[in-house]
């Protein structure tokens, strides 16, 4: 008992230490940092957070970041279970080719389609737009969610939309009325898997997304630590990443439940 | 239902195309070209496209950094799966029976909630972090062992071509191990504690118990974690290039396939033989995923 507790505190703390450490150094300034890396600040210094946040643009790549995310999400959710519930629910002729094709995404790996993918984007014109980075997350994240709601559709009742039906409802109203509240639980776990993929993404922003005004949270903060790197502004560059880092946090103490399971089922299934 | 075909079909068409459309565009398409592209020697410039057959593919094998890059994915592929499912099934054992008489252990769930975190960092920040951690002269790491009065440890960690990969490696083992221990714990605690006390009692050594008797009730969730895990040591991308010098590290002890393609593509514009590295790049994917499909489904071993 006393070794396993010893050894897992000794894990937790290999865990929590690095990330501790970024948020401390993020209040204490440069020289600070570099003569006394372990000890806490004089007096916390917020004004790195704002300098951060203001002037090395992390507040712009935030939002851009939201942006991004938030329609991709929206619009990846709303795709994937209509698909993934016409393809459960309605046998017609081509439907298992098209099942195993939107499944068949998730076999690749991202690398394969890059170079094409470059192009593609660049000819439709929406190469470093929005709209470019927020109509191709949604393509990648499509496979995944098509393949948990599909699951998902297939075990809920029957009864209820056949009733709904003989009500006089339409396609749509059964679609929305019935089948999405009832969907809820699959709905939310995959949404939060979704959220983190997409929050998290790097390698597509990095190769469509090169204006620096639209950068993307972890694009614009690894960009970031290059330049910065130089003049060396280490209390700057620990202030963005504790930005970057919190609402994270703050997410996952919150519903950290919800996302531990959600995450781990998402994975086995 | 079927007393209105119109409606329906109207149905199928408008929840599906969309998506399909967006698929077909941006995912299928560029998955396809990629193969007819990896044949050719196009730079980017339209109309010059040159079909060269296997060419890209015998440049390749003899392309000394691709060479380095497949070395080091390599390592990373048996490396970082098994150091990460061996600490996570160990940490979800202590976990979930390091108590009194093999019942869970006290605090079992902050434990998981502090050790679940780093799943929830995208991969540059992670490695931002690290990057910090392993500086030199002002690092947590080196600041921690001249603290501890182990100076001699002390090490550029990547800064040295023999420890620069394995300095890699360990931050993706870092950032895994507590979502695979979720995991681990979540299948451990389905197993009844009966099984785990009568093996005790017939005296089989903890490690021996977690070996033999858990390990295979756990088949599973070990088969999915290795792919998983595969996936992401063939990947490596995002923490090599935020992390070390170069990108790719000293004497390219990091370089890895991404970037390597990356590079080709968008640094040299050689896109054909970029596209080449992206198709083997699938191979490898693809043998690894019908590997440890295969390998689990040998025997199976089933709670009644």
């Amino acid at each position: 008992m006393r070794r396993a507790h010893a050894f897992l505190i000794a894990w937790a703390a290999v865990v929590t230490l690095p990330l501790l450490w970024a948020v401390v150094s993020s209040l204490k300034t440069d020289r600070e940092i570099l003569t006394s890396p372990w000890s806490l600040p004089a007096t916390p210094r917020f004004d790195n957070w704002s300098r951060a946040w203001n002037q090395a643009d992390i507040g712009r790549y935030f939002g851009n970041s939201a942006v991004v995310v938030g329609c991709a999400l929206l619009l990846t959710m709303l795709l994937g279970a209509t698909t993934a519930y016409a393809l459960a629910r309605y046998p017609f002729r081509g439907n298992r080719i098209l099942y195993f094709g939107f499944v068949a995404g998730m076999l690749f790996p991202v690398f394969l389609a890059l170079v094409p993918l470059f192009f593609v984007v660049k000819q439709l014109g929406l190469l470093g737009t929005y709209p470019g980075l927020i109509l191709v997350y949604t393509a990648y994240a499509l496979p995944f969610t098509i393949f948990f709601l599909h699951a998902f559709f297939r075990t809920l009742p029957t009864a209820l939309a056949e009733a709904a039906f003989l009500d006089g409802c339409s396609h749509w109203g059964v679609f929305f009325r019935v089948m999405l509240p009832l969907a809820r639980p699959g709905l939310v776990t995959v949404a939060i898997f979704n959220f983190l993929g997409l929050w998290n993404q790097y390698l597509l922003p990095l190769v469509l997304n090169p204006d620096p005004d639209r950068y993307v949270l972890a694009q614009g903060l690894a960009a970031l630590s290059v330049s910065q790197g130089y003049r060396s502004d280490w209390s700057g560059l620990f202030a963005g990443l504790t930005i970057a880092m919190l609402p994270v946090l703050a997410a996952y103490v919150i519903f950290q439940r919800q996302i531990r399971s959600g995450l781990t089922a998402g994975a086995v299934r | 239902m079927a007393n209105d075909r119109h409606g329906r079909y109207r149905f199928l068409a408008g929840a599906i195309l969309p998506a399909l459309a967006l698929y077909a565009v941006f995912v299928l398409s560029p998955y396809a070209q990629a193969f007819y592209l990896s044949l050719t020697d196009w730079t980017g410039v339209s109309g010059q496209v040159q079909f060269v057959g296997l060419d890209n593919f015998t440049r390749l094998v003899r392309d000394p950094l691709f060479l380095a890059a497949l070395r080091n994915n390599g390592l990373m592929l048996v490396v970082v799966p098994v150091v990460t499912i061996a600490l996570g099934l160990l940490l979800a054992a202590l976990v979930t029976f390091g108590g009194r008489r093999g019942s869970a252990i006290r605090g079992a769930s902050s434990y998981q909630t502090a050790y679940f975190f780093p799943q929830l960092l995208s991969l540059p920040i992670i490695a931002l972090l690290w990057q910090f951690v392993y500086h030199p002269n002002d690092g947590l790491l080196n600041g921690f062992l001249r603290a501890v009065g182990l100076d001699a440890l002390a090490r550029t960690w990547l800064g040295d071509p023999h420890l620069a990969l394995w300095a890699v490696m360990a931050v993706l083992v870092w950032s895994s191990v507590g979502f695979y221990m979720v995991l681990f714990a979540a299948s451990m605690s389905a197993i009844p504690t009966e099984i785990i006390e009568a093996a005790v009692l017939d005296g089989a050594g903890k490690l021996a118990t977690l070996w033999r008797i858990v390990l295979p009730l756990l088949r599973d969730s070990v088969q999915v974690a290795f792919v998983y895990l595969g996936v992401l040591a063939l990947d490596a991308f995002a923490v090599v290039q935020v992390m070390t010098a170069g990108p790719g590290g000293p004497d390219n002890a990091t370089e890895v396939i991404g970037l390597g393609l990356y590079r080709n593509a968008f640094t040299y514009s050689r896109f054909g033989y970029a596209a080449a590295m992206g198709v083997a790049l699938f191979f490898l994917t693809l043998t690894l995923a019908v590997l440890a499909l295969r390998a689990g489904r040998r025997e199976r071993v089933e709670l009644a």
